[in-house]
């Protein structure tokens, strides 16, 4: 037990130096400044008054900060003809329906594309990959000629159902499970579990930060869906599509349009931090050695 | 023969009756909405489609009149390899060795970094650089050189064709932690500790070794999709060219060829000639797709598409 121990002591001391972790820390923060800096002028500018966007030199600071921005997008937003909170609800069921879908049937999707060699799996991995590279605005039409026959223009389907499966999360996910020891699989087959309870008891528990790293995809590109041509009906569009509207209109609304970008960037990036936690909280152990 | 190979796949299938059950649920919609409507889409390039009309088969018609009397592709071609070439590589090195440095930071600071490298990717919060862009002396770049006297009148960091596409390049490098940064960090997160463990009694005996013998080994699928993912957001950049340098930019210096198909087809509503503008992307990015995958080798031969 003890000799473990040392063992595990010593891979954590000989492999990482304290001194190489401050070089590390150093060389990120400065990155990290070029990275933040954009994002802190959007913020910055979000919350600047209208008469100081043309004080030379431009400053990197505010003098007299203002909510202003924020309260004219809400009251742009709260004089429309639907209320407010029926666009924020429109989001919020689209992308809990989305997100909820892609990673419950793409999880599932991706261990069998890993995990089970049969007939016909190859190919459609290398489908999943070719459609990933295959990007033509000739897609959309096609999309709204297959939602118009399914009748689905103009509800919450057009919305919901297209953006259920993602080729990405599964592919992502699938590389993933890739490296997922067959022995385990095997074992429990012995065992007498089913593949659907290997695949949720056993893999997936087993490949936390690519769960989460999905989830956080889904729920951003699920957050961003505007209705586009999909839907015309004004009670059924999204928040992404008035905010974009409410942002609209030169340079006197760049503070506006600062403000909403900031605001619509909440949501994902709470979801962000909290799945980001999950993801760093993860130690595996697969407790097999080959 | 043929009869009896067939009945033994119609038993594996059926004796594996479950896993193809498990997969029906995203097959049905990855089927419907994403492969039903590439195909619709594959014969379009070799049609007159205006949209409103049905779309009328003129042969190869399309692919001649791009290579031969549009040099505004050809153009557009030169600007998106150079893009590619440029930004791919860097942003996808910059990916890995960034997600790998903040995996030797403890825990807090993994998280606060990697929020600060993403977050760019996340919204179109890219806009800003509009005004650290901005070419009167009111932009934040402009302003400073001023100040230090580098420069002395207000460079045209947008308009200008010496210098839009190299604002236009740090913009993409500067939203390009995307995927396949995140994807790395799940990555490096999910390595078998063990593996550690048994290359510290090897001998292993710094990061460099670690990363080397271990890390980048273990990291082969990731690799793979990030490749894919940086692939497809390097040669399919246009929107940040477009809404950063207008439309169309100085002279076409940042036209790419999405920039093209965009222009034909939302612009001018030639769908079959945007068509056939995005398939010959389709078929670069097809190219260099293969490339990487044989570039990553062993651990990737099976993936080679």
């Amino acid at each position: 037990m003890s000799n473990i121990d040392s063992i595990r002591g010593t891979e954590r001391q000989a492999g990482k130096k304290i001194g190489g972790t401050i070089g590390i820390f150093l060389f990120l923060t400065l990155l990290g400044l070029f990275m933040a800096m954009p994002i802190y002028l959007a913020v910055i500018m979000s919350v600047k008054p209208v008469q100081e966007l043309f004080i030379f030199p431009p400053k990197f600071y505010v003098i007299d900060p203002t909510l202003d921005n924020f309260r004219d997008m809400f009251q742009k937003l709260s004089n429309l003809w639907v209320p407010f909170s029926r666009y924020v609800f429109n989001s919020v069921l689209i992308t809990i329906c989305v997100t909820a879908a892609q990673c419950f049937f793409g999880a599932m999707a991706a261990f069998v594309l890993a995990k089970c060699d049969l007939p016909g799996i190859k190919l459609l991995n290398k489908l999943i990959v070719l459609s990933l590279l295959y990007q033509s605005n000739v897609i959309y039409i096609m999309q709204y000629i297959i939602l118009a026959k399914l009748h689905l223009i103009d509800t919450y389907g057009a919305l919901i159902f297209p953006s259920m499966a993602s080729p990405m999360c599964v592919f992502l996910m699938r590389q993933s499970m890739t490296a997922f020891p067959d022995e385990i699989i095997e074992a429990a087959k012995t065992d007498g579990a089913d593949m659907f309870m290997i695949c949720w008891k056993i893999v997936i528990p087993n490949q936390k930060p690519a769960l989460m790293t999905m989830i956080i995809f889904s729920f951003q590109s699920a957050w961003n869906i505007q209705g586009g041509t999909l839907v015309y009906t004004e009670s059924l569009k999204t928040l992404p599509t008035v905010v974009q509207q409410a942002a609209n209109g030169g340079l006197a609304y760049a503070g506006i349009a600062m403000a909403a970008a900031v605001f619509m960037l909440i949501p994902p990036v709470i979801i962000f931090m909290v799945a980001q936690k999950q993801v760093i909280e993860t130690m595996a152990y697969s407790g097999i050695r080959d | 023969m043929k009869q009896e190979e067939r009945r033994k796949l119609l038993i594996k299938i059926k004796q594996n009756k479950e896993c193809y059950f498990m997969l029906l649920p995203f097959l049905i919609l990855f089927f419907i909405f994403t492969i039903l409507p590439v195909i619709l889409s594959l014969p379009i390039g070799f049609t007159d489609f205006d949209m409103i009309q049905p779309p009328k088969c003129i042969g190869l018609s399309n692919y001649e009149t791009l290579f031969l009397n549009d040099s505004i592709f050809i153009q557009s071609i030169r600007v998106t390899l150079i893009f590619a070439f440029l930004t791919g590589p860097v942003s996808y090195v910059l990916c890995f060795l960034l997600a790998w440095l903040i995996n030797e930071l403890p825990a807090k600071l993994k998280t606060i970094f990697t929020l600060i490298f993403y977050v760019p990717s996340m919204a179109n919060v890219y806009t800003v650089w509009q005004l650290i862009f901005s070419g009167d002396c009111y932009g934040y770049l402009n302003s400073i050189l001023l100040q230090l006297g580098l420069i002395h009148a207000p460079v045209q960091w947008l308009t200008d064709g010496n210098y839009v596409l190299g604002s236009v390049i740090v913009v993409q490098l500067w939203i390009s932690m995307g995927a396949g940064f995140l994807a790395f960090r799940a990555g490096f997160q999910n390595i078998d500790r063990s593996l550690y463990e048994a290359g510290a009694i090897e001998g292993i005996s710094n990061r460099w070794q670690a990363l080397i013998y271990i890390t980048i080994p273990a990291m082969k699928p990731q690799m793979l999709f990030a490749a894919v993912m940086q692939i497809v957001s390097s040669f399919t950049a246009g929107t940040v060219a477009q809404s950063l340098a207008g439309f169309p930019s100085t002279d076409y210096k940042a036209h790419t060829i999405m920039t093209h198909a965009y222009d034909y087809g939302w612009i001018r509503f030639e769908m079959g000639y945007a068509s056939a503008i995005c398939m010959i992307l389709f078929l670069i990015m097809l190219i260099c797709n293969r490339s990487i995958s044989k570039l990553l080798g062993q651990g990737a031969e099976d993936e080679q598409y």
